[in-house]
């Protein structure tokens, strides 16, 4: 999941199980049913699950390009050395 | 929001927040509810009344109970236990609370009822007061939610005196 992926699918998450609640919460207060509020939010929260959580190829429409090796060897980092001894490799997302 | 686990997580995470906030909010709208129940009991007959030999008095009666609670009922309501208790004072306690009979409804629909039935628990005075007392009939009943806290009321019904002769 690329950067952007990773926005979307936090952001879908948030608004589809807002809007599931408060469909849920209405319609069981409407109907004075709360099992038919649990079940509507539990379907939602499924259907949420089934969206956000897998990675759909709709979350990697905008991979990050990077410099071809061969490139990046051309031009050296000034701190390679220094990266290096410290053992910290950067985080991968 | 980068891998399958932490994606799962936050999911679940935030779903369980908002499902504590509906039933917050599901609890708060019982607020919006004003019951208004009502209830009569008649004590059909006084079956028997009689000194206990360690000097209790006790007495059988035989009651006829009708209450309508179903104003009551919200969306958020799991059950509504219900009990009706003989109150009266004497001289050493200034309230005596006896229960007489409970039940539990668990459903609207049942919650409109009447029944014709002697007391379920044994009505016994601590001590002999209890000819000629005057006493009142309470109604009490504490509504159990689905979520949220409970709530209890009571309806007094007074006018009621037990005869002044054991029989």
């Amino acid at each position: 999941m690329d950067w952007q992926g990773q926005k979307l699918a936090e952001q879908l998450m948030q608004i589809l199980l807002l809007a599931f609640a408060v469909v849920s919460f209405g319609t069981g207060y409407v109907l004075g049913s709360f099992q038919m509020m649990m079940l509507i939010y539990a379907g939602g929260v499924v259907l949420t699950t089934l969206v956000t959580v897998p990675n759909w190829p709709f979350f990697n429409r905008h991979p990050l390009k990077w410099l071809d090796p061969s490139e990046a060897e051309k031009h050296p980092k000034p701190q390679q050395q220094q990266a290096v001894s410290s053992k910290k490799k950067p985080a991968k997302k | 929001m980068h891998s399958f686990g932490y994606r799962a997580n936050a999911l679940l995470t935030f779903a369980v927040t908002i499902l504590a906030l509906m039933c917050a909010m599901a609890s708060f709208s019982d607020n919006l509810n004003h019951p208004s129940p009502s209830s009569s009991v008649q004590v059909l007959n006084v079956n028997w009344f009689q000194k206990q030999p360690n000097g209790n008095d006790e007495v059988s009666l035989t009651l006829n109970i009708s209450a309508d609670l179903q104003s009551l009922f919200t969306w958020n309501t799991k059950q509504v236990f219900v009990f009706l208790a003989a109150e009266y004072e004497t001289p050493k306690n200034s309230l005596n609370q006896i229960s007489l009979w409970d039940g539990i409804i668990a459903s609207k629909e049942h919650a409109k009822f009447w029944t014709h039935t002697s007391n379920k628990y044994r009505f016994i005075d601590q001590g002999s007061n209890l000819r000629g007392k005057e006493f009142n009939l309470t109604l009490h009943w504490h509504v159990m939610p689905k979520t949220g806290k409970m709530f209890a009321d009571k309806l007094v019904m007074s006018g009621y005196r037990l005869p002044k002769e054991y029989r």
